[in-house]
Parts: structure tokens; C-alpha cells; sequence
């Protein structure tokens, strides 16, 4: 319903506050999961753990892989050559702030492990679950 | 303009040490009162858009805001109170007749508040509803006078069609198109879950909600919209609406600007053209004239489903009831002055109609006096608000009742009685697609569901503590209750006795 919720509950989690006006205050998000708009739709855009992932093929230092079919990412083997963020065919991989990539890890190290995007969404729009996906 | 009499009747109090401007309540006021000022990186509100429906309460992330009473105000005077010369001003400036939404808010006594409810102690035994049977059951319709029998001796079965309900609990009707589409579905499932019915309202049954049908109650109101064979039928009865608690003796107006789409082939008038419930049936002027529309709809579902009629609750109620009940209608419904609407005239709301606790006490009387009272079922409505006004009511003689602004509250109303803008931020009172979809049907059917469980579950203590098993023999059970604080002619009307008596 586009109310944006769920990019500052993503900025929250990856945050190690406990208060999100304390951790967000004069900060300008740049969340891992980010709504498109057009039309009166709105859509959230976060990565799809392909199962055959372009950005793990093309990383060069080997710091995206997937485990348990969710793709992660080691920060200290990134070296932001961004061929991941050329090659998602879904634009779910940005830089950070901070050097590195980020990209929704579906809150597998943070947020008690449900995604705070789906925790937060008022409207139940974002879920989680398990897809058998399509050859 | 360049001078306005009326100053925001609410403001919306912004914490700023909180708000992290994520933009959320400007986003999603569709009355546009917040405002992002790019330069300031700071979140402004407009107080004089703000129709207090917390929305923006409801989901800044951080709260840091909310709703307060504007503090401006005019030299005290009880008897022109602020709330009347504001509403003077407003008609000086525009001359219009004045509109609002949901039911009467104004401070006329609440008989339900004012009585108690009995206990067993000692001498008659409660019951644990927890460890033993507890019926909430509840068969609507005509009940036979006579056991008939055949020449063999044989029970002939001379039952008219009935309602059965898991609970004395039906969702009152609000059309499609003065409620959304998702109010609607939310509404049908909730009812289906339940074991329950709702009520489709004047505006016809969308053909998605067809499959809802043992669970639907089909409205035939003065406008017709939306009445078929198919649609009669689709439905396990059909209710003939004469009068609305919020509005008596108005009719509805739901303006072209809703008639898009669906609501126009749901409700089988031209896009755009404007939806006018005459205010009477213009066939109908008596109870005889009544009673050939009760039976053009028995015939025409062959005699299958229960016919309700459904009257506003006004002076003479009782009478008219009694006249409902001699023209083979099996259930009446009556909606008292506390009824909700998406839009009526704010006099008409605020000061027409009689309190439905009373109604209901002199209708159920008036029927027993007269021997005519298993006739007809009766169902009240017109601001139920908890269990424990379900019990009063069903101890004062009704046999079920109806429940719409109780469950919209349920679907996320808060109240804030501006259905007629059809702006509602909550998805409910309005066809605009980006607001509709803020209402998940299947969120929305599971708040139902919960709250008429948490309700039935209070019912059950209840009886349990009168020592009674089954909500049938709570029915009229007057000596169930006492009134506190109220005079001779009250309790007299209500036919229960003092506390303490």
C-alpha cells in the first residue's frame, strides 16, 4: 500500500538499536529493500535468492554464496567491484555506506530471524515462505 | 479565503525527538494534512485536513504522534457550546444541509449501561461453561403455533424456513459501495468462519460473494438495486428494508462519483449516475401493502427462505412491529437510534429515533400481549457494542442481534465519522483502489473472527453465572436483570425491576 514501512524496518534491523527514533534520527536509510511506485502499485524489491544467482557466479572474491538456498555476503571479502550490482537482473544488490555490498539476507544475522520487513508490514503484504521454484 | 471562522477541530502533536521523517503519515493521509518540507528535513501537518482517524497514528513506526483536542475555544457557554457555532458557521458558509458519518454520538442515555446483569449464588447452582455444555445456538423464523398430525398420528413437520446461528450474532447490512469490496469479502468469510450471516445492504451481491450464499442475508431496499431471481435466491433470506436508526424517514444517496465499475453492474445502474433510495417503498403504504411484497419474495424464492423486515426504531414501534408481525414476515429487525450509516443528515442522525433497549422492551412486550410473538423472530441492532449488551438484549426479549459498527471497528474504523468524504484511510468506506487495498480481507475476516469468538466466550460466562445452559432460556428472561439509576416509567417500559428490589 506503499507506506514505505518496511525500508526503515529493514534500515532498523541492520542497525543494533533497540529504539528505531534513536537509530534512524537524522539518518538518511538506504535499506536493503527498496518499493517501486508507479500507477497506484507499489512493489517491494528485495533479492529472490535465485537459485542459479548471477551475483554468486560473478563474484570474484567468492564473499556472496548461498547457504540453506539464502544468499549472503562476507563484508571483509568484498572488495566493491559491484559485478554483483551490474549483474542482479533485479537491482536487489547495492553498495552500503560503508564499502561493501548489502542486499537482503532475509535477517538470517539480525531481526531475531523473521525478516523486520514482513514483521513490519502493516498489511501483511510481504510474507515469507518457502517456494519450491520452477526448473 | 481570507478570514475562516472554524479552527481545526484536532491537531496532530508531532514528537520530533522521534519522528525520523520515513514519511509514512504523509504518505498514507489521503486527506493530505502531513507535508515533508525538504528544506527543514522535517515533517509538517495540516491540522484543518485532519478528520482524526489516527491512521497516521495507527502506523508511524516510532510514535511520535498523535491526535489531540485543539485547545482553541470560544467564551464557555453551556448552552451555545462550541460544537453548535461551529456548526452554524459552517452552514452560514455554505448553506448546505450538514452530513455525517457513523452513528449518534451525542450524550442521550444508554440504557444498557444503566442495567445489570444477575448471578447465581448459593441457592441455585452456576455453571462452568469451561466443563460443561454452553448452547449459543439461536433458530430465527416463524415457530409454528400447533403441533399438526396426520391421520396416523405422525408429527406432520409445519416448521417455516429458519436461520440457524452459531451465536445471536448477525453482521448488519452495509452495501457494497458504501463499503468496499474488501470490507465485503472480509465481512462473508468472517460469517462463513462463524457459522454466522451478514447482510449484503441495498446495493446487490458482487458475483464473486455468490459462493458466500449460506451465509448471506440479500437486502431488498427502496431503491431495488441489484434485485433478481438469482440474486433472491442466492442468499438464506431476504430482508426488506424499510427504515435505517441513523436516518429514519430518509432515504440513501450515494453519489455518481461511487457508481464506477463493479458497483454499477453490481448494483444495475449506469456508470456515474447517482444511486437514490427513495425515502419510502413507493409501493408500499400499510402493512397489507407489506405483506404483498413479503409474499412476492416468498413466491418468488418458493417459500424457502425467511423474509425479515426491517424497521428504524421511531415512536410507535411497538405498533408497527405488531402490524410487521400480522403480515407474514418471520423475523423483525430493528435498528435504533444509535445505528451506524455512511452518511446521513447530522440533525436527522443526532435527533430522530428512540433508544433500541427501549423499542425492543415495548416491541417484545406489545407481541407477547397480543399472542403473537412466535410469529416472528427479532433481531436488534443500533450499537451493540460488547457481549455484555448482547445478553442484556437478548434478556429484554431479542432473539439475536446485529452488529456493523462494532465489526468495522474490528476491520480498523476508528470512528472518526467522515464515511461520506469517501476518503476512508482505512480501506473500508471507500471505492478508491489505492485506499481499498490497505484492508487485507484476510487479515480483516480473522479480527472478525477473534472478536466474535472473544464474544462468544464472554457470552458463555455470563449465562454460566446465571445458571443458565443454553441462550433460548436467557430469551426474555427479564428477571435477569435490574436497572440502576433510572425512574418509575423506565423501568416500567423496560419491565425489569430496581437494583436492590
Amino acid at each position: 500500500m506503499g507506506c514505505h514501512l518496511c525500508e526503515y524496518y529493514c534500515a532498523f534491523a541492520g542497525t543494533d538499536g533497540s529504539d528505531m527514533a534513536r537509530a534512524l534520527k537524522g539518518i538518511k536509510i538506504n535499506p536493503r529493500i527498496k518499493i517501486e511506485e508507479k500507477d497506484g502499485i507499489s512493489f517491494a524489491v528485495s533479492c529472490r535468492h535465485c537459485r542459479e544467482p548471477l551475483c554468486v557466479k560473478g563474484c570474484i572474491t567468492g564473499a556472496l554464496t548461498v547457504a540453506d538456498g539464502v544468499i549472503t555476503i562476507d563484508r571483509d571479502r568484498c572488495v566493491s567491484c559491484y559485478t554483483c550490482v551490474l549483474s542482479c537482473p533485479y537491482g536487489a544488490v547495492s553498495p552500503s555506506d560503508d564499502g561493501a555490498v548489502q542486499k537482503c539476507e532475509l535477517c538470517v544475522k539480525t531481526a531475531e530471524g523473521t525478516p523486520a520487513c514482513v514483521r513490519g508490514c502493516p498489511n501483511n503484504a510481504i510474507v515469507f515462505e518457502e517456494r519450491e521454484c520452477a526448473e | 479565503m481570507a478570514m475562516n471562522y472554524l479552527y481545526p477541530e484536532y491537531e496532530a502533536a508531532r514528537n520530533y525527538d522521534r519522528c525520523i521523517t520515513c514519511r509514512a503519515c504523509e504518505r498514507q493521509c489521503a486527506n493530505g494534512a502531513h507535508e515533508y518540507v525538504e528544506e527543514a528535513d522535517k515533517m509538517v501537518c495540516d491540522d484543518s485536513k485532519c478528520v482524526n482517524c489516527h491512521r497516521c497514528v495507527a502506523l508511524c513506526p516510532t510514535r511520535a504522534l498523535k491526535i489531540v483536542k485543539s485547545g482553541n475555544t470560544y467564551k464557555e457557554n453551556t448552552n451555545w457550546s462550541g460544537k453548535i457555532i461551529n456548526e452554524l458557521y459552517r452552514q452560514a458558509e455554505s448553506g448546505g444541509v450538514l452530513l455525517s458519518g457513523m452513528g449518534n454520538p451525542e450524550n442521550f442515555p444508554v440504557y444498557f449501561d444503566k442495567i445489570l446483569i444477575n448471578a447465581s449464588q448459593v441457592t441455585n447452582p452456576s455453571i462452568d461453561p469451561l466443563r460443561e455444555p454452553m448452547e449459543t445456538k439461536v433458530s430465527l423464523g416463524a415457530k409454528p403455533r400447533d403441533i399438526e398430525r396426520d391421520e396416523n398420528g405422525r408429527i406432520i413437520n409445519n416448521l417455516p424456513p429458519q436461520l440457524s446461528l452459531s451465536m445471536p450474532v448477525m453482521f448488519s447490512a452495509m452495501s457494497y459501495g458504501s463499503i468496499s469490496y474488501n470490507a465485503h469479502e472480509s465481512l462473508a468469510r468472517a460469517a462463513e468462519s462463524l457459522g454466522i450471516l451478514y447482510n449484503t445492504g441495498e446495493g446487490g451481491l458482487h458475483e464473486d460473494f455468490y459462493k458466500y450464499g449460506k451465509n448471506t442475508v440479500v437486502q431488498v431496499a427502496s431503491g431495488r438495486f441489484g434485485v433478481h431471481p438469482e440474486y433472491l435466491n442466492s442468499g438464506m433470506a431476504i430482508e426488506i428494508k424499510i427504515g435505517q436508526g441513523a436516518k429514519p424517514g430518509i432515504g440513501g444517496h450515494l453519489p455518481g462519483a461511487k457508481i464506477v465499475g463493479d458497483i454499477s453492474r453490481t448494483r444495475m445502474i449506469p456508470e456515474g449516475s447517482d444511486a437514490i433510495s427513495p425515502a419510502p417503498h413507493h409501493d408500499i403504504y400499510s402493512i397489507e401493502d407489506l405483506r404483498q411484497l413479503v409474499f412476492s419474495l416468498k413466491e418468488a424464492t418458493n417459500y424457502e427462505k425467511p423474509v425479515i423486515v426491517k424497521i428504524a426504531a421511531v415512536h410507535n414501534v411497538a405498533v408497527i412491529a405488531s402490524g410487521i408481525a400480522r403480515s407474514g414476515a418471520d423475523i423483525i429487525a430493528i435498528d435504533g437510534f444509535r445505528g451506524g450509516t455512511g452518511a446521513a443528515p447530522t440533525r436527522i442522525r443526532d435527533n430522530v429515533g428512540i433508544p433500541i433497549e427501549l423499542a425492543l422492551a415495548s416491541t417484545d412486550k406489545r407481541l407477547r400481549d397480543e399472542g403473537i410473538r412466535d410469529n416472528v423472530s427479532i433481531v436488534v441492532g443500533g450499537s451493540i457494542r460488547s457481549s455484555a449488551d448482547i445478553v442484556k438484549a437478548v434478556a429484554l426479549g431479542a432473539d439475536c442481534v446485529y452488529i456493523a459498527t462494532g465489526a468495522l471497528l474490528a476491520l480498523g474504523c476508528h470512528l472518526c465519522r467522515s464515511c461520506h468524504s469517501g476518503l476512508c484511510n482505512w480501506g473500508i468506506a471507500t471505492q478508491v483502489p489505492e485506499l481499498v487495498k490497505r484492508l487485507n480481507p484476510d487479515m480483516g475476516y480473522k479480527r472478525l473472527v477473534n472478536l466474535m469468538t472473544a464474544w462468544r466466550h464472554e457470552i458463555k460466562e455470563m449465562m454460566g453465572g446465571m445458571g443458565i445452559n443454553s441462550i433460548e432460556s436467557l430469551k426474555g428472561n427479564r428477571l435477569m436483570l435490574r436497572g440502576v439509576g433510572l425512574n418509575e416509567k423506565e423501568l416500567a417500559i423496560l419491565g425489569i425491576r430496581h437494583a436492590g428490589e
